[in-house]
């Protein structure tokens, strides 16, 4: 008897399993995606591992270095550095996904908007594009904090809008790139609908680029973040956050400096990770690596 | 020549006017009522009506606009009402000190980006290469402020070379000077550095690849000529593009390396200006700013049209 064993072909995978899998190939990369997992990790375990009450005062202990106790010693009014990095974690992260969630939310419509219509439209939309990326980033977020008032929330706004040009323009640019290709002049001629060719046949062009941008983008508003809360424009104390936490330390330089050490060594692995997760995303998700 | 000067020209103008709409629209994002933020601390009836007036708060928006440009135009930018000194003044007494601390780290993003740059692009593949490129990548994720933070704590606290803020003078003394500048101008510089060294070792290596840099080598050029005479000089032509851009970037920066290091210059100038809810200085930086960003640009762009020669066709 002979068993007729029927072998399937493997699948061919995807190309965002390829893309996946050359990623995974960049040891850059994934020492980069090691980094951002830890911060996430703490950030949403922070209820868990946080070894004390990050706004929890203790004056016997103010400005103690670090020991078996405090860890990353304590802060001037005798909190536990260690549980505000934790929970700090928590706001730098968040600030970093919602103000760049903002900027591609608004971004990206816009950008396939413009490219897509051409005309007088596209031309108003980029001169007033020219004209938020004439503004230097920070100092238009500032101005934007400062006006619509400081908290993290605003900080995140503020962010996410000053972020939003680049994208625009990201996305506008490919969407003029793929709009004259043969298969998006022929979901014309078939009678489908503008809207339907701009999201069904241009937009997922776009993904690509925009994913690789909008982590790179995280790196840079975690520093904007952490920058306004240093400035005192951000996260509001007690609430912890790296920036705060540094725009405190260095008021103790010579009594305190782990005070000001963690924090700012957390902002660097942090954005250092997210860019390093950016750079291998963008050669994983470049056609020519195929 | 010209004919491509008044295209770019042509350009900047609608610029810089949405630059207006948004720094004018900015004082409509106070919540509440905008006269009562703009009086600050003075909430006095009179106070709140004459700002009123003064803002032309009670007619509709446009004619608002219209006003406020008209003054613009003539270099009103408003008054501050912390310091009763009209807004352009405070932007000239300030601007200075962040020019300097602005060009000194540009002088050291060039002597120090470029020359890391080319040495990276030659000796690719070397641990070199590798040590440049990781400083690079942590040029550009270390924030300055942190940056500026650790260097006081080594240079000031621990070691006592430099003073750990303050600014002197330069016509009042030159040393003190470049003392209390140096450690900003570096902190300033550090990602531009960062950024330079990339561009110069990818335009090196796209240009140590093509047709005439094999030619002269063919030649018998020595190495050296071939490199600094036939490559860098054409490598250099996207630098200055890409310098000229990280303006913007020096201009943000400045903001937090002068409030680390308590220089008082314009970057100081528009955060002691949040802080005391005195928006017309805010926004008077903002528009200055913006306009002198879109200004570089225009003389970036001028600069690579005469020394790119395929430009000039």
């Amino acid at each position: 008897m002979t068993t007729l064993v029927i072998s399937a072909q493997p699948a061919e995978p995807s190309e965002l399993l390829r893309a996946f899998r050359r990623l995974l190939r960049r040891r850059s990369a994934v020492v980069g995606g090691i980094f951002v997992l830890f911060f996430i990790l703490v950030a949403v375990l922070a209820p868990w591992i946080s070894p004390y009450d990050p706004a929890a005062t203790n004056w016997s202990a103010v400005r103690k270095a670090p020991s078996m106790a405090h860890w990353m010693g304590t802060d001037e009014i005798g909190r536990d550095v260690l549980a505000r990095m934790i929970w700090g974690a928590q706001a730098s992260l968040l600030a970093g996904v919602v103000s760049v969630t903002i900027a591609v939310g608004l971004g990206v419509p816009i950008g396939l908007l413009s490219g897509y219509c051409g005309g007088w439209l596209d031309a108003l939309l980029q001169r007033i594009t020219d004209a938020m990326l004439a503004i230097p980033f920070l100092i238009l977020a500032i101005a934007l904090a400062a006006f619509l008032g400081p908290n993290l929330t605003n900080a995140m706004i503020a962010i996410g809008i000053s972020t939003m040009p680049i994208f625009i323009r990201l996305t506008r640019g490919q969407v003029l790139s793929v709009k004259v290709e043969d298969y998006v002049e022929a979901a014309r001629a078939v009678g489908n609908s503008h809207p339907r060719i701009a999201v069904r046949h241009v937009f997922p062009n776009v993904v690509a680029p925009v994913l690789v941008q909008a982590t790179l983008s995280i790196a840079t508003a975690i520093i904007a973040e952490a920058s306004l809360s240093f400035l005192g424009l951000g996260q509001q104390p007690p609430a912890p956050s790296w920036g705060s936490m540094l725009n405190v330390a260095k008021n103790f330089l010579s009594q305190a400096p782990w005070m000001a050490s963690f924090p700012g060594l957390a902002i660097c692995l942090i954005v250092l990770g997210f860019n390093l997760l950016g750079d291998g995303l963008r050669d994983a998700l470049d056609p020519k690596e195929n | 020549m010209w004919t491509y000067f008044i295209g770019r020209l042509a350009i900047s103008v609608p610029t810089l006017f949405f630059v207006t709409i948004i720094v004018f629209g900015l004082q409509h994002l106070l919540p509440g009522d905008p006269a009562l933020a703009l009086a600050g601390e003075d909430r006095s009836p009179e106070a709140i009506e004459a700002i009123r007036k003064q803002y032309k708060l009670d007619q509709p928006i446009p004619v608002q606009y219209v006003y406020w440009i008209t003054g613009v135009l003539q270099g009103d930018l408003g008054e501050s009402i912390r310091t009763k000194k009209a807004v352009t003044d405070l932007i000239l007494e300030k601007l200075p000190v962040t020019v300097e601390l602005a060009l000194l780290s540009m002088v050291l993003a060039l002597v120090i980006g470029i020359p890391f740059g080319v040495i990276s692009a030659v000796r690719k593949g070397s641990g070199l290469d590798y040590t440049t490129s990781v400083v690079g990548l942590a040029g550009l994720s270390i924030p300055n402020f942190w940056l500026g933070i650790m260097m006081i704590l080594l240079f000031s606290v621990e070691l006592g070379w430099l003073p750990a803020s303050g600014y002197v003078s330069p016509w009042e003394s030159l040393r003190g000077n470049l003392a209390a500048m140096i450690m900003p101008a570096f902190v300033l510089s550090n990602a531009i550095t960062a950024v330079m060294m990339r561009h110069t070792r990818s335009a090196m290596l796209s240009v140590m690849r093509s047709d005439y840099v094999r030619t002269a080598r063919a030649k018998g050029l020595d190495e050296r000529v071939v490199i600094l005479k036939h490559s860098l000089r054409n490598a250099l032509i996207p630098v200055v593009t890409v310098g000229a851009l990280q303006l913007g970037v020096l201009l943000s920066g400045a903001v937090l390396t002068e409030q680390v290091f308590t220089i008082p210059g314009f970057g100081k100038l528009i955060v002691d200006a949040v802080f005391n809810r005195d928006y017309a200085v805010v926004q008077g930086v903002v528009l200055f700013t913006a306009s002198a960003y879109i200004a570089l640009n225009l003389c970036a762009d001028m600069a690579y049209f005469l020394i790119n020669p395929r430009m000039r066709g």
